[in-house]
């Protein structure tokens, strides 16, 4: 029984993360979901996430709220701390500025302020990536301000089965969990065990092994390395992608084993290079492993400006492949 | 509940009722023991306030301070109509919300002094106390955030099937932020088991009312989020007592929100320490005159509700507990700096 194979079914993050929220409302009660358009009689979500959990769980477990982000933000942290599990729904990252005060200030220092009595263990699902000329307030990642905030867990995955297996660690997780949502991977399908449990948050994945280098990546630039790291081999070059799942607490141990094992890394995200969280990853694996590099840690990200609508500049300000690839083609040729 | 028609005189009250604030009707009074016990807690916060003061003028503790003396009435009537089972979310100049709910004094002052027995070890200090056992659940310092955490409470007791109810504080500056405006809005379309009470003292730190809020009544702005709203005279027991009890009944039989506005008066200024500046010698005086606490204790007296020496014997014993507060949290030690690592999350991160 034991070596038989699990059965795999096909499907996209976006259904990974509706059989997630079943999952975890079907095994705890304490399991609430809300934001804008969550419910049935609102269609589900806009992308139609949430899709037949109201009509499943009642409308008091499940419930659209008002476009008021603070106020939802709000009272998942009031029902999280009178012992709730609340998954909220900010629709798209950028309208997660007008709830900042709720999340930074409460949801993610709460237990620390007091003492350890208060615990907020909700969750705020939120969706965002270019790609789609959805422009400067629609796409952009923010992950960073986050990670800089002591108190509060960063997610982001990049395949359907980690869609799931990260939501249903980051719900039944005692701490506050942002769980971002990329637009570029969240439909594409892949195979996703029946059976799939929960994974660990804070633990590294090595999406495809290498000798040569690393590319230490996440959510939707997971994708790009990949497709880098099959170029890369017709020249010769073994890139091995490292996928950070979480982006806090990240794995550091992942990471430097990679590092030291290649001895070149660059670190790849979607998120403005300027002060983005590649800085503080590439700074540690600089810290850590001076004299075993064989070249400088790089970091690759968007460009210092705001994203752009037309599609020849949104195509610059994203990473693509080819910028990978050079970089590691240049990596692996420093002396 | 709640209609704009007038139903009582309104006589002898420092301000006049709006034309469209609404007034209540069915009002209920307190008895002998409960105005008693309302008095007992308006004097634990003023001798806890004065007690507060003299160890921060003889340099014992290093905090800003809130004074809260003058604004005894509002939380203590409230806290007399609520259960150990309710819940406040208040402010960071609202050690009297917490005082009123019975909190222990020992833990709070040694989290005032920052110091490891203090109810949060000494990591939050007097802005963010916080007290689960006495329902004290969120001390905010951010004006206005209160509000939308008092909802996400408030919509556990309708998951739960309780009678719990949720009372959020804040001020009058705190109802020209967008999480009044946006908490009042969800409360009222969820028919939420929270009331906000906002202790109108007339200034938003140094602003003056009228230079910084559009209405004249908040209360008002309640109309527009389809709840009750009252303005009450925070410096009187009674009519504290019958909107308090209004809105909690309200709420228990989920009826939803109420908005109560409670006029007050900030003896003590902004933050302990400030020149009052922003304020005429008359407005004050005036309000120094009606001590809410003075006016309270004689009609106590004048009612045969207590003696002079009843009073005299309840004052001395609240300042004998405060006091061993003191004194406990002189004693207290402090935290390790290994705390600087727990509380981040709920898993200790190493060393």
């Amino acid at each position: 029984m034991s070596t038989e194979t699990a059965e795999m079914l096909k499907m996209t993050g976006q259904a990974a993360i509706t059989a997630a929220l079943f999952q975890a409302m079907e095994e705890d009660s304490k399991v609430l979901v809300f934001g804008e358009d969550v419910a049935d009689r609102e269609g589900g979500g806009v992308m139609g996430t949430t899709r037949g959990l109201s009509t499943k769980f009642g409308d008091l477990r499940v419930r659209s709220t008002p476009i008021a982000e603070q106020s939802i933000v709000g009272a998942a942290v009031g029902a999280a701390m009178a012992g709730y599990k609340p998954v909220a729904e900010i629709m798209l990252m950028n309208f997660i500025t007008v709830a900042m005060d709720m999340i930074v200030n409460h949801a993610a220092k709460l237990r620390f302020m007091s003492g350890g009595q208060s615990t907020v263990p909700l969750v705020i699902r939120t969706l965002t990536g270019a790609g789609w000329q959805t422009a400067g307030q629609h796409s952009d990642h923010y992950e960073g301000w986050f990670a800089h905030t002591a108190g509060i867990k960063v997610v982001a995955p990049a395949t359907p089965a980690d869609y799931k297996g990260l939501l249903l660690s980051a719900i039944q997780d005692p701490d506050p969990v942002l769980f971002i949502e990329n637009s570029r991977t969240l439909f594409v399908p892949g195979e996703v065990a029946a059976d799939q449990g929960p994974i660990p948050l804070g633990k590294a994945r090595v999406a495809r092994e290498g000798t040569h280098i690393s590319l230490i990546t996440y959510s939707g630039m997971v994708a790009n390395c990949l497709a880098a790291a099959a170029e890369l081999e017709t020249q010769g070059i073994s890139a091995e992608v490292i996928d950070l799942r979480t982006v806090s607490p990240w794995d550091k141990d992942a990471v430097l084993a990679s590092a030291d094992k290649t001895g070149r890394a660059i670190v790849v995200h979607e998120a403005v290079r300027h002060f983005g969280p590649g800085g503080e990853i590439a700074s540690t694996i600089q810290e850590e492993l001076f004299r075993k590099l064989k070249a400088p840690v790089r970091r690759l990200g968007a460009p210092y400006s705001a994203v752009p609508f037309a599609k020849v500049l949104e195509d610059a300000f994203l990473v693509q492949p080819a910028d990978i690839a050079a970089a590691a083609k240049a990596l692996c040729e420093y002396d | 509940m709640f209609s704009p028609r007038s139903s009582r005189g309104d006589k002898a009250k420092p301000f006049e009722r709006g034309l469209m604030s609404q007034t209540l009707e069915n009002r209920a009074s307190p008895d002998a023991a409960t105005q008693l016990d309302i008095y007992r807690r308006m004097v634990r916060i003023e001798r806890n306030d004065e007690f507060t003061r003299t160890q921060i003028r003889r340099g014992r503790i290093t905090a800003p301070y809130y004074s809260a003396r003058g604004q005894e009435v509002i939380p203590s009537t409230l806290s007399n109509l609520m259960t150990d089972d309710d819940v406040i979310c208040t402010i960071y100049r609202g050690i009297h919300d917490m005082v009123a709910k019975g909190m222990p004094l020992r833990p709070l002052w040694a989290e005032i002094c920052g110091r490891i027995d203090g109810t949060c070890k000494g990591k939050g200090g007097p802005m963010h106390l916080t007290h689960p056992e006495t329902g004290v659940m969120v001390t905010t310092g951010i004006v206005g955030s209160s509000m939308p955490i008092a909802n996400g409470f408030a919509w556990a007791s309708l998951l739960d099937g309780s009678k719990r109810v949720t009372v959020a504080y804040f001020g009058d500056g705190a109802s020209n932020i967008g999480a009044f405006h946006e908490a009042l809005n969800l409360a009222s379309v969820w028919k939420l088991p929270v009331i906000f009470v906002c202790s109108n003292n007339g200034f938003a730190e140094h602003t003056r009312y009228e230079n910084a809020t559009s209405v004249d009544f908040i209360s008002k702005r309640a109309i527009g989020y389809g709840m009750p709203g009252y303005t009450v005279d925070g410096n009187d027991p009674l009519d504290m007592y019958a909107h308090a009890h209004a809105a909690i009944e309200r709420a228990r039989a989920g009826d939803g929100p109420t908005l109560l506005e409670c006029k007050t008066f900030r003896f003590m200024g902004h933050v302990f320490g400030d020149a009052d500046s922003y304020m005429t010698k008359e407005e004050k005086d005036a309000a120094l005159a009606k001590d809410p606490l003075v006016l309270f204790r004689q009609k106590l007296l004048d009612d045969g509700i207590a003696t002079e020496e009843q009073l005299e014997e309840m004052k001395t014993s609240i300042e004998a507990e405060v006091q061993d507060a003191i004194d406990f949290a002189f004693e207290s030690g402090y935290a390790s700096v290994d705390e600087l690592r727990r509380d981040v999350f709920a898993e200790e991160i190493p060393a």
